[in-house]
Protein backbone atom coordinates (compact mmCIF):
# COMPACT_ATOMS: atom_id res chain seq x y z
CA UNK A 1 0.00 0.00 0.00
CA UNK A 2 1.57 3.78 -1.03
CA UNK A 3 1.88 6.06 1.04
CA UNK A 4 -0.50 9.39 0.89
CA UNK A 5 1.00 11.95 -0.46
CA UNK A 6 0.71 15.17 -2.79
CA UNK A 7 2.14 12.42 -5.70
CA UNK A 8 -0.26 9.73 -5.16
CA UNK A 9 -3.12 11.72 -4.94
CA UNK A 10 -2.31 13.00 -8.42
CA UNK A 11 -1.47 9.94 -9.88
CA UNK A 12 -4.83 8.27 -8.49
CA UNK A 13 -6.36 11.44 -10.09
CA UNK A 14 -5.62 10.30 -13.52
CA UNK A 15 -7.69 6.71 -12.76
CA UNK A 16 -10.61 9.08 -11.00
CA UNK A 17 -10.07 8.03 -7.95
CA UNK A 18 -11.26 4.09 -8.56
CA UNK A 19 -7.71 2.24 -7.91
CA UNK A 20 -7.33 3.27 -4.02
CA UNK A 21 -6.34 0.04 -2.11
CA UNK A 22 -8.37 -0.99 0.83
CA UNK A 23 -7.17 0.82 3.90
CA UNK A 24 -6.31 -2.41 6.08
CA UNK A 25 -7.41 -5.74 5.67
CA UNK A 26 -10.21 -7.91 6.37
CA UNK A 27 -8.95 -11.19 7.85
CA UNK A 28 -10.19 -14.35 8.94
CA UNK A 29 -9.40 -15.18 12.17
CA UNK A 30 -5.95 -17.28 12.24
CA UNK A 31 -6.09 -20.30 15.39
CA UNK A 32 -3.58 -18.76 17.36
CA UNK A 33 -1.80 -15.32 17.91
CA UNK A 34 0.49 -14.79 20.39
CA UNK A 35 -0.96 -11.51 21.41
CA UNK A 36 -5.02 -11.11 21.28
CA UNK A 37 -6.44 -7.17 22.03
CA UNK A 38 -10.04 -7.27 22.44
CA UNK A 39 -12.12 -4.05 21.86
CA UNK A 40 -11.29 -2.03 18.45
CA UNK A 41 -11.78 1.73 19.42
CA UNK A 42 -9.05 4.09 19.06
CA UNK A 43 -6.93 2.89 22.52
CA UNK A 44 -7.19 -0.97 21.23
CA UNK A 45 -5.84 0.10 17.78
CA UNK A 46 -3.43 2.11 19.29
CA UNK A 47 -2.17 -0.46 21.36
CA UNK A 48 -1.99 -3.03 18.45
CA UNK A 49 -0.01 -0.12 16.59
CA UNK A 50 2.59 0.31 19.30
CA UNK A 51 3.21 -3.52 20.02
CA UNK A 52 3.65 -4.45 16.21
CA UNK A 53 6.28 -0.61 16.37
CA UNK A 54 7.89 -0.74 19.26
CA UNK A 55 8.32 -3.99 20.03
CA UNK A 56 9.83 -7.50 19.35
CA UNK A 57 8.11 -9.20 16.15
CA UNK A 58 4.48 -10.78 17.28
CA UNK A 59 1.69 -11.90 15.41
CA UNK A 60 -0.98 -9.38 17.40
CA UNK A 61 -4.97 -9.25 16.30
CA UNK A 62 -7.41 -6.86 17.06
CA UNK A 63 -10.98 -8.41 17.84
CA UNK A 64 -13.70 -5.88 17.65
CA UNK A 65 -17.31 -7.32 18.03
CA UNK A 66 -18.96 -4.29 15.76
CA UNK A 67 -16.87 -1.97 13.71
CA UNK A 68 -13.77 -0.48 14.44
CA UNK A 69 -14.28 3.08 16.05
CA UNK A 70 -18.04 2.25 16.27
CA UNK A 71 -18.10 2.76 19.91
CA UNK A 72 -16.76 5.70 22.12
CA UNK A 73 -13.94 6.47 19.83
CA UNK A 74 -16.79 7.71 17.60
CA UNK A 75 -19.07 9.32 19.96
CA UNK A 76 -16.86 11.69 22.09
CA UNK A 77 -16.23 15.44 21.69
CA UNK A 78 -12.60 15.48 20.66
CA UNK A 79 -11.11 17.89 23.07
CA UNK A 80 -7.53 16.98 23.65
CA UNK A 81 -5.18 18.27 26.90
CA UNK A 82 -3.53 17.57 29.89
CA UNK A 83 -3.87 19.88 32.52
CA UNK A 84 -5.07 17.22 35.21
CA UNK A 85 -3.99 17.73 38.40
CA UNK A 86 -2.11 14.88 39.67
CA UNK A 87 1.46 14.19 38.68
CA UNK A 88 0.49 10.85 37.86
CA UNK A 89 -2.09 11.91 35.13
CA UNK A 90 -0.35 15.08 33.99
CA UNK A 91 2.50 12.79 33.03
CA UNK A 92 0.22 10.21 31.09
CA UNK A 93 -1.88 12.91 29.49
CA UNK A 94 0.70 14.89 28.74
CA UNK A 95 2.85 11.63 27.17
CA UNK A 96 -0.02 11.13 25.25
CA UNK A 97 -0.76 14.78 23.67
CA UNK A 98 3.62 15.06 22.59
CA UNK A 99 2.29 11.76 20.66
CA UNK A 100 -0.70 13.68 18.99
CA UNK A 101 1.51 16.63 17.75
CA UNK A 102 3.31 14.20 15.42
CA UNK A 103 0.47 11.78 15.27
CA UNK A 104 -0.36 12.68 11.53
CA UNK A 105 3.11 12.04 10.22
CA UNK A 106 3.53 8.95 12.04
CA UNK A 107 0.48 7.05 11.33
CA UNK A 108 0.40 8.84 7.34
CA UNK A 109 -2.76 9.54 7.87
CA UNK A 110 -4.30 13.21 8.74
CA UNK A 111 -6.05 12.91 12.35
CA UNK A 112 -6.58 16.53 11.95
CA UNK A 113 -5.16 17.58 14.98
CA UNK A 114 -5.80 21.24 15.91
CA UNK A 115 -4.18 22.68 18.92
CA UNK A 116 -6.36 25.73 18.91
CA UNK A 117 -6.61 25.94 22.86
CA UNK A 118 -8.47 24.86 25.61
CA UNK A 119 -9.94 27.82 27.88
CA UNK A 120 -11.88 26.97 31.45
CA UNK A 121 -13.66 29.82 32.10
CA UNK A 122 -13.28 30.69 35.95
CA UNK A 123 -16.94 32.30 37.50
CA UNK A 124 -16.07 32.78 40.99
CA UNK A 125 -13.82 33.16 43.17
CA UNK A 126 -13.61 29.71 44.31
CA UNK A 127 -13.11 28.62 40.20
CA UNK A 128 -10.04 31.44 40.54
CA UNK A 129 -8.45 29.80 43.56
CA UNK A 130 -8.94 25.96 41.74
CA UNK A 131 -7.85 27.25 38.70
CA UNK A 132 -4.94 28.86 39.79
CA UNK A 133 -4.17 25.62 41.97
CA UNK A 134 -4.14 23.13 38.69
CA UNK A 135 -2.32 25.88 36.62
CA UNK A 136 0.31 25.50 39.09
CA UNK A 137 0.62 22.45 39.61
CA UNK A 138 0.40 22.00 36.41
CA UNK A 139 3.39 24.06 35.74
CA UNK A 140 5.35 22.38 38.45
CA UNK A 141 4.44 19.05 36.64
CA UNK A 142 6.28 20.59 33.51
CA UNK A 143 2.52 20.77 31.67
CA UNK A 144 2.04 24.12 30.15
CA UNK A 145 -1.50 25.61 31.63
CA UNK A 146 -1.61 29.69 32.05
CA UNK A 147 -3.99 31.90 33.24
CA UNK A 148 -5.59 34.98 31.31
CA UNK A 149 -7.73 37.50 32.79
CA UNK A 150 -11.12 38.32 31.27
CA UNK A 151 -9.55 40.73 28.64
CA UNK A 152 -7.08 38.33 27.74
CA UNK A 153 -9.96 35.46 27.45
CA UNK A 154 -11.79 37.44 25.45
CA UNK A 155 -8.94 38.32 23.14
CA UNK A 156 -8.10 34.59 22.63
CA UNK A 157 -11.71 34.20 21.88
CA UNK A 158 -13.42 36.80 20.86
CA UNK A 159 -17.08 35.83 21.48
CA UNK A 160 -16.75 35.42 24.97
CA UNK A 161 -19.01 38.35 26.89
CA UNK A 162 -17.07 39.40 29.54
CA UNK A 163 -19.39 42.25 30.83
CA UNK A 164 -19.03 42.25 34.32
CA UNK A 165 -22.76 41.98 35.37
CA UNK A 166 -23.82 39.01 33.59
CA UNK A 167 -25.59 36.07 35.66
CA UNK A 168 -22.32 34.32 35.50
CA UNK A 169 -19.75 36.82 34.96
CA UNK A 170 -15.94 35.88 33.62
CA UNK A 171 -13.31 36.17 36.01
CA UNK A 172 -10.61 34.75 34.27
CA UNK A 173 -9.87 32.08 32.48
CA UNK A 174 -7.24 28.87 32.32
CA UNK A 175 -6.11 28.31 29.39
CA UNK A 176 -3.51 25.38 27.62
CA UNK A 177 -2.32 26.55 24.56
CA UNK A 178 -1.16 23.00 23.35
CA UNK A 179 -4.88 21.55 23.82
CA UNK A 180 -7.26 21.56 21.60
CA UNK A 181 -9.04 19.06 18.93
CA UNK A 182 -8.82 16.06 16.38
CA UNK A 183 -10.72 14.13 13.88
CA UNK A 184 -11.92 11.31 16.12
CA UNK A 185 -12.81 8.75 13.71
CA UNK A 186 -9.58 9.65 11.33
CA UNK A 187 -7.84 8.36 14.56
CA UNK A 188 -9.33 4.53 14.26
CA UNK A 189 -9.05 4.80 10.95
CA UNK A 190 -5.15 5.86 10.97
CA UNK A 191 -3.99 3.77 13.66
CA UNK A 192 -5.99 0.73 12.04
CA UNK A 193 -4.48 1.17 8.50
CA UNK A 194 -0.79 1.97 10.26
CA UNK A 195 -1.59 -1.09 12.35
CA UNK A 196 -2.59 -3.59 9.73
CA UNK A 197 0.54 -2.28 7.56
CA UNK A 198 2.78 -3.58 10.54
CA UNK A 199 0.90 -6.91 9.97
CA UNK A 200 -1.95 -6.65 13.07
CA UNK A 201 -5.04 -8.85 11.73
CA UNK A 202 -8.01 -6.33 12.67
CA UNK A 203 -11.15 -8.47 12.80
CA UNK A 204 -14.41 -6.62 12.67
CA UNK A 205 -17.51 -7.94 13.72
CA UNK A 206 -15.80 -10.73 15.82
CA UNK A 207 -17.80 -10.78 19.31
CA UNK A 208 -15.15 -12.65 22.36
CA UNK A 209 -18.22 -14.40 24.36
CA UNK A 210 -15.59 -16.60 26.27
CA UNK A 211 -11.71 -16.67 27.80
CA UNK A 212 -10.24 -19.67 28.01
CA UNK A 213 -7.76 -20.00 31.27
CA UNK A 214 -5.04 -23.10 31.36
CA UNK A 215 -4.58 -25.54 33.85
CA UNK A 216 -2.14 -23.27 35.42
CA UNK A 217 -4.64 -20.28 35.76
CA UNK A 218 -3.09 -18.07 32.85
CA UNK A 219 -5.08 -17.11 30.09
CA UNK A 220 -4.91 -19.67 27.15
CA UNK A 221 -7.48 -18.51 24.37
CA UNK A 222 -10.12 -16.69 23.57
CA UNK A 223 -13.99 -18.44 22.45
CA UNK A 224 -15.28 -16.08 19.58
CA UNK A 225 -18.26 -16.42 17.17
CA UNK A 226 -15.97 -16.87 14.72
CA UNK A 227 -14.42 -20.08 16.39
CA UNK A 228 -11.51 -20.09 18.81
CA UNK A 229 -8.73 -18.15 18.86
CA UNK A 230 -5.59 -19.17 21.05
CA UNK A 231 -3.97 -16.24 22.56
CA UNK A 232 -0.48 -15.85 24.73
CA UNK A 233 -1.41 -12.63 26.26
CA UNK A 234 -4.84 -11.03 25.81
CA UNK A 235 -5.45 -7.60 26.55
CA UNK A 236 -8.68 -5.83 27.25
CA UNK A 237 -9.21 -2.63 25.92
CA UNK A 238 -13.32 -2.95 26.11
CA UNK A 239 -14.52 0.59 27.80
CA UNK A 240 -17.94 0.01 28.53
CA UNK A 241 -18.26 -3.18 28.33
CA UNK A 242 -14.89 -4.00 30.34
CA UNK A 243 -17.08 -5.82 33.53
CA UNK A 244 -18.89 -8.20 30.78
CA UNK A 245 -15.46 -8.99 28.90
CA UNK A 246 -13.60 -9.30 32.39
CA UNK A 247 -16.66 -11.22 34.29
CA UNK A 248 -15.91 -14.19 31.39
CA UNK A 249 -12.25 -14.39 33.12
CA UNK A 250 -13.70 -14.03 36.18
CA UNK A 251 -12.47 -10.77 37.23
CA UNK A 252 -13.61 -8.03 38.88
CA UNK A 253 -13.23 -4.63 37.51
CA UNK A 254 -14.42 -1.54 39.91
CA UNK A 255 -15.63 0.56 37.28
CA UNK A 256 -19.68 1.42 36.26
CA UNK A 257 -20.88 2.38 33.42
CA UNK A 258 -22.84 5.07 32.29
CA UNK A 259 -24.59 7.11 29.48
CA UNK A 260 -22.81 10.25 28.09
CA UNK A 261 -24.58 12.12 25.44
CA UNK A 262 -23.33 14.70 23.10
CA UNK A 263 -24.43 16.68 20.56
CA UNK A 264 -24.33 18.76 17.18
CA UNK A 265 -25.64 22.06 15.42
CA UNK A 266 -26.17 22.52 12.19
CA UNK A 267 -22.88 23.73 10.66
CA UNK A 268 -22.14 27.17 10.67
CA UNK A 269 -19.52 29.77 9.23
CA UNK A 270 -16.54 29.61 11.42
CA UNK A 271 -17.04 31.65 14.55
CA UNK A 272 -15.49 29.48 17.56
CA UNK A 273 -11.72 29.55 17.36
CA UNK A 274 -11.06 27.35 20.44
CA UNK A 275 -12.32 24.87 23.22
CA UNK A 276 -14.82 26.71 26.10
CA UNK A 277 -15.13 25.03 29.06
CA UNK A 278 -17.46 26.11 31.96
CA UNK A 279 -17.75 23.92 34.89
CA UNK A 280 -20.43 26.31 37.07
CA UNK A 281 -22.66 26.83 34.01
CA UNK A 282 -21.84 23.25 32.87
CA UNK A 283 -21.15 23.46 29.10
CA UNK A 284 -18.26 22.93 26.98
CA UNK A 285 -18.38 23.92 23.52
CA UNK A 286 -15.90 23.97 20.41
CA UNK A 287 -16.52 24.45 16.88
CA UNK A 288 -15.89 21.30 14.64
CA UNK A 289 -13.76 21.59 10.50
CA UNK A 290 -17.19 21.19 9.30
CA UNK A 291 -18.56 24.19 10.93
CA UNK A 292 -20.38 22.12 13.52
CA UNK A 293 -20.89 23.08 17.31
CA UNK A 294 -19.96 19.89 19.19
CA UNK A 295 -21.42 19.85 22.87
CA UNK A 296 -21.09 17.65 25.79
CA UNK A 297 -23.83 16.82 28.08
CA UNK A 298 -23.29 15.13 31.39
CA UNK A 299 -23.79 11.41 32.10
CA UNK A 300 -27.06 9.88 33.25
CA UNK A 301 -27.20 9.01 36.77
CA UNK A 302 -28.04 5.19 36.57
CA UNK A 303 -25.94 2.53 35.12
CA UNK A 304 -26.82 1.19 31.59
CA UNK A 305 -25.59 0.46 28.43
CA UNK A 306 -28.03 1.47 26.87
CA UNK A 307 -26.09 3.95 24.39
CA UNK A 308 -28.51 6.06 25.37
CA UNK A 309 -29.64 9.14 27.87
CA UNK A 310 -32.45 11.02 29.51
CA UNK A 311 -33.24 14.25 27.19
CA UNK A 312 -33.37 16.40 29.95
CA UNK A 313 -29.50 15.69 30.31
CA UNK A 314 -28.87 17.35 26.68
CA UNK A 315 -31.44 19.83 27.54
CA UNK A 316 -29.70 20.98 30.92
CA UNK A 317 -26.19 21.17 28.30
CA UNK A 318 -28.06 23.36 25.78
CA UNK A 319 -29.73 25.62 28.32
CA UNK A 320 -26.31 26.17 29.84
CA UNK A 321 -24.66 26.65 26.59
CA UNK A 322 -27.22 29.61 25.51
CA UNK A 323 -26.38 30.99 28.98
CA UNK A 324 -22.88 31.41 28.28
CA UNK A 325 -23.19 32.14 24.44
CA UNK A 326 -26.47 33.44 23.95
CA UNK A 327 -26.09 34.13 19.74
CA UNK A 328 -26.48 30.36 19.29
CA UNK A 329 -30.22 30.12 21.04
CA UNK A 330 -31.67 29.86 17.74
CA UNK A 331 -28.78 27.44 16.28
CA UNK A 332 -30.79 23.84 15.19
CA UNK A 333 -29.14 20.73 16.82
CA UNK A 334 -28.34 18.22 13.97
CA UNK A 335 -28.00 15.01 15.94
CA UNK A 336 -27.30 13.60 19.69
CA UNK A 337 -26.19 10.30 20.27
CA UNK A 338 -24.85 8.48 23.36
CA UNK A 339 -21.96 6.78 24.59
CA UNK A 340 -21.08 3.61 27.06
CA UNK A 341 -18.81 5.25 29.44
CA UNK A 342 -17.08 3.28 31.97
CA UNK A 343 -16.04 5.63 35.45
CA UNK A 344 -13.97 4.38 38.41
CA UNK A 345 -14.33 5.76 41.79
CA UNK A 346 -11.19 8.18 41.63
CA UNK A 347 -12.13 9.30 37.34
CA UNK A 348 -8.69 7.81 36.74
CA UNK A 349 -7.99 4.84 33.87
CA UNK A 350 -6.83 1.31 34.95
CA UNK A 351 -4.24 0.04 33.46
CA UNK A 352 -1.69 -2.67 33.69
CA UNK A 353 -2.02 -6.35 34.77
CA UNK A 354 -4.70 -8.80 36.45
CA UNK A 355 -4.85 -11.81 38.63
CA UNK A 356 -5.14 -13.68 35.70
CA UNK A 357 -1.20 -14.06 34.42
CA UNK A 358 -1.54 -12.83 30.73
CA UNK A 359 -4.32 -10.77 31.15
CA UNK A 360 -3.85 -7.16 30.45
CA UNK A 361 -6.76 -4.66 31.47
CA UNK A 362 -6.83 -0.76 30.06
CA UNK A 363 -10.23 0.54 31.20
CA UNK A 364 -11.62 3.17 33.39
CA UNK A 365 -11.33 6.35 30.55
CA UNK A 366 -14.72 7.48 31.73
CA UNK A 367 -15.64 10.56 30.41
CA UNK A 368 -11.91 11.83 28.59
CA UNK A 369 -10.24 8.70 27.04
CA UNK A 370 -10.12 10.14 23.58
CA UNK A 371 -7.25 12.89 24.38
CA UNK A 372 -5.75 9.76 26.09
CA UNK A 373 -5.59 7.60 22.79
CA UNK A 374 -1.78 7.69 21.59
CA UNK A 375 -0.31 7.43 24.73
CA UNK A 376 -2.75 4.72 26.36
CA UNK A 377 -2.17 2.45 23.04
CA UNK A 378 1.44 2.91 24.00
CA UNK A 379 1.66 2.44 27.53
CA UNK A 380 -0.46 -0.43 27.33
CA UNK A 381 1.84 -1.73 24.81
CA UNK A 382 4.82 -1.56 26.42
CA UNK A 383 2.75 -3.27 29.51
CA UNK A 384 2.09 -6.28 27.68
CA UNK A 385 5.24 -6.69 25.49
CA UNK A 386 6.93 -6.70 28.68
CA UNK A 387 4.41 -8.27 31.27
CA UNK A 388 5.84 -5.46 33.47
CA UNK A 389 3.71 -2.10 33.82
CA UNK A 390 5.29 0.68 31.72
CA UNK A 391 6.60 3.51 34.31
CA UNK A 392 3.31 5.74 33.49
CA UNK A 393 0.83 3.11 33.70
CA UNK A 394 2.58 1.99 37.29
CA UNK A 395 0.28 3.91 39.42
CA UNK A 396 -2.91 3.35 37.54
CA UNK A 397 -2.72 -0.32 38.70
CA UNK A 398 -5.64 -2.35 39.52
CA UNK A 399 -4.36 -2.29 42.73
CA UNK A 400 -4.35 0.70 43.74
CA UNK A 401 -8.40 0.21 44.90
CA UNK A 402 -7.20 -2.30 47.69
CA UNK A 403 -4.13 -0.15 48.71
CA UNK A 404 -5.74 3.18 48.81
CA UNK A 405 -3.56 4.88 46.61
CA UNK A 406 -6.13 6.56 44.64
CA UNK A 407 -5.29 9.36 41.94
CA UNK A 408 -8.14 11.75 42.78
CA UNK A 409 -9.60 13.34 39.37
CA UNK A 410 -12.65 14.03 40.29
CA UNK A 411 -12.50 17.45 41.03
CA UNK A 412 -10.16 17.31 38.00
CA UNK A 413 -12.56 16.97 35.34
CA UNK A 414 -13.11 19.89 32.79
CA UNK A 415 -16.83 19.42 33.47
CA UNK A 416 -17.90 17.62 36.78
CA UNK A 417 -19.63 14.49 35.28
CA UNK B 1 -36.00 10.22 31.08
CA UNK B 2 -37.30 7.68 33.03
CA UNK B 3 -40.87 6.59 34.57
CA UNK B 4 -40.49 5.18 37.70
CA UNK B 5 -43.06 3.66 40.03
CA UNK B 6 -42.07 4.26 43.30
CA UNK B 7 -43.39 1.04 45.86
CA UNK B 8 -44.59 3.17 48.65
CA UNK B 9 -46.17 6.08 47.09
CA UNK B 10 -47.89 3.58 44.77
CA UNK B 11 -47.00 5.53 41.47
CA UNK B 12 -45.30 6.44 38.60
CA UNK B 13 -43.39 9.27 38.37
CA UNK B 14 -41.21 11.53 36.34
CA UNK B 15 -37.31 10.64 36.83
CA UNK B 16 -36.18 13.98 38.23
CA UNK B 17 -38.18 13.21 41.54
CA UNK B 18 -35.54 10.67 41.76
CA UNK B 19 -31.89 9.95 42.60
CA UNK B 20 -30.33 6.95 42.07
CA UNK B 21 -28.27 5.32 44.94
CA UNK B 22 -26.14 2.60 43.15
CA UNK B 23 -26.15 -1.27 43.03
CA UNK B 24 -28.17 -2.32 45.75
CA UNK B 25 -28.27 -5.50 49.10
CA UNK B 26 -24.16 -4.68 49.31
CA UNK B 27 -24.25 -5.63 53.00
CA UNK B 28 -21.52 -3.60 54.94
CA UNK B 29 -19.06 -6.08 56.58
CA UNK B 30 -20.38 -7.27 60.28
CA UNK B 31 -17.15 -7.44 62.10
CA UNK B 32 -14.85 -4.32 60.09
CA UNK B 33 -11.62 -5.51 62.30
CA UNK B 34 -11.38 -8.78 60.66
CA UNK B 35 -12.26 -7.33 57.24
CA UNK B 36 -9.16 -7.75 55.05
CA UNK B 37 -7.93 -4.79 52.53
CA UNK B 38 -8.71 -6.85 49.57
CA UNK B 39 -12.67 -7.57 51.30
CA UNK B 40 -12.71 -3.65 51.69
CA UNK B 41 -12.07 -3.03 48.02
CA UNK B 42 -14.41 -5.14 46.82
CA UNK B 43 -16.92 -3.77 49.41
CA UNK B 44 -16.41 -0.09 48.57
CA UNK B 45 -15.27 0.21 45.29
CA UNK B 46 -16.39 -3.11 43.11
CA UNK B 47 -19.55 -3.54 41.36
CA UNK B 48 -21.50 -5.94 39.46
CA UNK B 49 -21.62 -3.46 36.78
CA UNK B 50 -24.36 -5.66 35.45
CA UNK B 51 -25.46 -5.75 31.78
CA UNK B 52 -29.25 -6.86 31.95
CA UNK B 53 -31.51 -7.05 35.19
CA UNK B 54 -29.32 -4.92 37.65
CA UNK B 55 -30.36 -4.32 41.14
CA UNK B 56 -30.46 -1.03 42.67
CA UNK B 57 -31.85 0.99 45.15
CA UNK B 58 -33.57 4.89 44.63
CA UNK B 59 -34.76 7.45 46.42
CA UNK B 60 -38.00 9.13 46.04
CA UNK B 61 -36.14 12.42 47.02
CA UNK B 62 -38.59 14.87 45.89
CA UNK B 63 -42.02 12.85 47.01
CA UNK B 64 -42.11 10.56 49.89
CA UNK B 65 -38.36 11.12 50.36
CA UNK B 66 -37.51 6.70 51.35
CA UNK B 67 -35.49 4.48 49.49
CA UNK B 68 -36.17 1.68 47.71
CA UNK B 69 -34.99 -1.34 45.63
CA UNK B 70 -35.36 -1.76 42.01
CA UNK B 71 -34.77 -4.52 38.99
CA UNK B 72 -33.43 -2.87 35.91
CA UNK B 73 -32.69 -4.04 32.22
CA UNK B 74 -29.86 -1.77 32.11
CA UNK B 75 -29.28 -2.84 28.42
CA UNK B 76 -32.92 -0.86 27.57
CA UNK B 77 -33.25 0.91 30.47
CA UNK B 78 -36.88 -0.76 31.38
CA UNK B 79 -37.82 -0.95 34.81
CA UNK B 80 -38.69 -4.76 35.49
CA UNK B 81 -40.49 -4.67 39.26
CA UNK B 82 -39.93 -1.45 41.88
CA UNK B 83 -39.99 -3.20 45.72
CA UNK B 84 -39.69 -1.96 49.23
CA UNK B 85 -36.53 -1.93 52.05
CA UNK B 86 -36.48 -5.37 53.20
CA UNK B 87 -37.91 -6.99 50.45
CA UNK B 88 -35.87 -9.45 48.18
CA UNK B 89 -38.55 -10.87 44.97
CA UNK B 90 -36.23 -13.92 43.93
CA UNK B 91 -34.88 -14.91 40.52
CA UNK B 92 -38.21 -16.36 39.11
CA UNK B 93 -40.68 -13.82 40.27
CA UNK B 94 -38.73 -10.81 38.67
CA UNK B 95 -38.78 -12.76 35.41
CA UNK B 96 -42.28 -13.17 36.45
CA UNK B 97 -42.95 -9.42 36.43
CA UNK B 98 -40.74 -8.99 33.35
CA UNK B 99 -43.58 -10.87 31.42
Amino acid sequence: MSDFSILALLRHTLSNHQNWREQWRSPTPKPNYDVVIIGGGGHGLATAYYLAKNHRPLRIAVLEKGWIGGGNTGRNTTIIRSNYLWEASANLYDHALKLWANLSRELNYNVMFSPRGVMMLAHSIHDEQIFNRHIHANQLAGVDNEWLTPQQAKRFCPVLDINPNRRYPIRGAALQRRGGVARHDAVAWGYARAADRLGVDIIQNCEVIDIEKGADGAVRAVETNRGRIEAGRVGVVAAGNTSVVMGMAGVRIPIETYPLQALVSEPVKPIFPCVVMSNTVHAYISQSSKGELVIGASTDQYVSYSQTGGLHITSHALEAVNEMFPMFRRLRMLRTWGGRVDVTVDRSPIIGKTPVPGLFVNCGWGTGGFKATPGSGHVFAATIANDEPHHLATPFALSRFVTGEFIDEAAAAAVSH
Amino acid sequence: MLLIKCPYCEESRPELEFHYEGEAHIARPLDPTTVSDEEWAEFLYVRSNSLGPHRERWRHLYGCGRFFNAVRDTRTDKFIITYRQGEFPDHDSVEESRR
